[in-house]
């Protein structure tokens, strides 16, 4: 973690998708930072995942790097440029709880807006956005789903419907926060399969908020550990050590394997968050 | 006046040959297909209340407007924008505008109520903005609704999209780059102008039945947008052409009539399905919902009381 790029003015890498130059991030009305100098580099084509406690700043880091909020001091690039809102090669999906159950809306048109819903004008050309919407849920495994209401899909359909609404813009790019948060243990591997699978086929680098690690730990080129105002950098191996974590919280914190490969922390200000 | 006769097309003609028909039914067909359209994405966005208030708001902007001589319609498009874009700046996300809503709602109703008390004319004027006067619409007000009602359109056709998106997915929408609260103001304003407009057909009272009910119906009979624009609208419309039908041969008031129309097209659609459900079972037809686990539907407990309906 931390100062390997001690100058704002490392030259720019084509491979790069996300670089952060002592990245400080707060709000006005609060006095300390939420984290602060942060550096960290996401080569193009990773799979990521954010951890770390409620509240420390894991939304805040897409919010920075979706253009919707500026960082304090320091420096943000995404695909070599200053996050603006509205990137076309960005695909979201916020934290949702739910949707509300008398949506009657086929979950084809969310996804078909996806693709053209930040378009003025009359639309016309309806064939051009159907196939890209079929396509996307196609891509999710959810082309099913295309013609049922939102309102009736269970969470872990409308986490797939979601993530096609964020593919049917092509983007270079994914931001999902907290899909699995609302998943059974089942769904939320299988979740993270179709993602990892979209990592892999589409080259798209890929930043996942989650509370647990264990479904995903098999698949992460990297992890991004925000905890106690810092944040940590590096393959999974690197981070997610007793010594890594124990330095990020400043207080003793141990991480202890099972026989299957998953990881559970204990000590910190958060015991639970990393635990399944 | 002609009897009733089953040709319809008879009937239509002797209504139009009087101008009050006429105009009731050409500006009628656009508050209609306005209502219609405006009223999916009242339903899509939840803006249900904003509606209700928007319609109260009117009220008082026609009080004060026959209080100060001029034409109704102008104060209550007035009152109506002006609180539209109030509501739309006071509560930009859909989690917290019913408060704003309810506090513009009570300060602008307060001032209808002190127009009403200084007016010291008929209380007619009232009656008719509280429940419509489709039949008293002139041919300057068939015009000005024409003209209202173009655009409205034109503003929905250029904004379709991006309204769609930011109603069915704020979060996303705000990313992309969307603009949430000009949308949502720009899409207020048009909420009061069609509101300003379906006052003369309903009423302040009534307005729900023009604005909510039909895409209320439409939602429930197809799942893609531009359908249920379209039924929502198809509704809408029947229900004035029906109500002003029947009132032309049943001395009562057209919005009457044309509430019940829409409402009993809402509830048909609504429970129909269900009834339909409930009878299939009662007379023991096989029902696609029977499985292994199921009790037999004669000792369901909850069902055989409704099945004679």
């Amino acid at each position: 973690m931390g100062g390997t790029f001690s100058r704002p003015t490392v030259p720019s890498d084509a491979a790069s998708s996300i670089r952060a130059f002592h990245l400080t991030v707060g709000y006005r009305k609060r006095r300390t930072p939420v984290w602060q100098d942060a550096n960290f580099e996401i080569r193009t084509g990773e799979f990521v995942a954010v951890i770390g406690p409620n509240g420390s700043g894991k939304t805040t880091l897409f919010r920075m790097l979706l253009g919707l909020q500026r960082p304090a001091r320091g420096r943000l690039e995404v695909f070599g440029e200053a996050p603006r809102r509205g990137n076309p090669r960005i695909g979201y999906v916020p934290q949702r709880h739910t949707i509300d159950t008398d949506t009657h809306v086929a979950a084809d048109a969310l996804v078909r807006l996806g693709a053209t819903g930040t378009r003025w004008g009359p639309g016309i050309s309806i064939q051009g956005p159907k196939e890209a919407a079929a396509q996307a849920l196609a891509a999710v495994g959810a082309s099913e789903l295309g013609h049922r209401a939102l309102g009736a899909l269970s969470g872990g359909e409308l986490q797939r419907v979601f993530l096609a609404e964020a593919l049917a813009g092509n983007p270079e790019m994914l931001l999902l926060d907290e899909p699995l948060s609302n998943l059974d243990l089942r769904r939320s591997r299988e979740l993270v399969e179709v993602v990892h699978e979209l990592v892999r086929a589409r080259h798209v680098t890929t930043l996942l908020v989650a509370h647990d690690i264990n479904p995903l730990i098999r698949c992460l080129d990297k992890v991004i550990y925000i905890a106690n105002g810092r944040v940590a950098t590096g393959r999974p191996d690197e981070v997610l050590t007793s010594e890594s974590l124990t330095a990020l919280y400043g207080v003793t914190v141990e991480v202890l394997h099972d026989s299957r490969g998953n990881i559970v922390i204990v000590g910190g200000e958060n015991p639970h968050e990393a635990n399944a | 006046m002609n009897p009733f006769s089953w040709n319809i097309v008879t009937d239509l003609r002797s209504m139009w040959q009087y101008a009050f028909m006429r105009n009731a039914f050409e500006a009628g067909t656009v508050v209609a297909i306005v209502a219609g359209i405006v009223g999916y994405f009242v339903v899509l966005r939840r803006s249900a209340f904003a509606t209700h208030a928007l319609g109260h708001v009117g009220f008082s902007g026609a009080a004060g407007a026959v209080l100060f001589g001029f034409n109704p319609v102008y104060g209550l498009l007035l009152f109506t924008t002006g609180g539209g874009t109030l509501m739309a700046l006071l509560g930009r996300r859909a989690a917290t505008r019913d408060i704003e809503i309810g506090t513009v709602l009570a300060f602008m109703l307060g001032l209808g109520l002190i127009f009403l008390s200084l007016y010291n004319g008929y209380a007619t004027e009232a009656y008719s903005i509280l429940f419509g006067e489709i039949l008293g619409i002139s041919d300057a007000g068939v015009i000005l609704t024409l003209e209202a009602g173009a655009l409205v359109l034109g503003a929905l056709i250029l904004m379709y999209r991006p309204l769609l998106f930011s109603s069915l997915d704020e979060d996303v929408a705000e990313a992309r780059g969307l603009p949430l609260l000009a949308l949502n103001l720009v899409f207020m304003l048009l909420l009061a102008v069609a509101i300003s407009f379906a006052v003369q057909v309903v009423g302040v009272l009534l307005i729900f039945a023009l604005m909510v009910t039909p895409a209320a119906t439409a939602v429930r009979l197809t799942q893609r947008p531009l359908y249920a624009i379209i039924v929502s609208a198809s509704v809408a419309l029947f229900s004035i052409w029906a109500g002003l039908f029947i009132a032309w041969y049943e001395q009562y008031p057209p919005s009457f009539f044309i509430v019940t129309t829409a409402f009993v097209i809402y509830a048909v659609v609504r429970i129909g399905p269900t009834v339909l459900d409930l009878v299939e079972r009662a007379v023991g037809a096989p029902s696609r919902r029977a499985s292994p686990r199921t009790p037999s539907p004669a000792v369901t407990p909850h069902v055989d009381p409704q099945a004679p309906r």
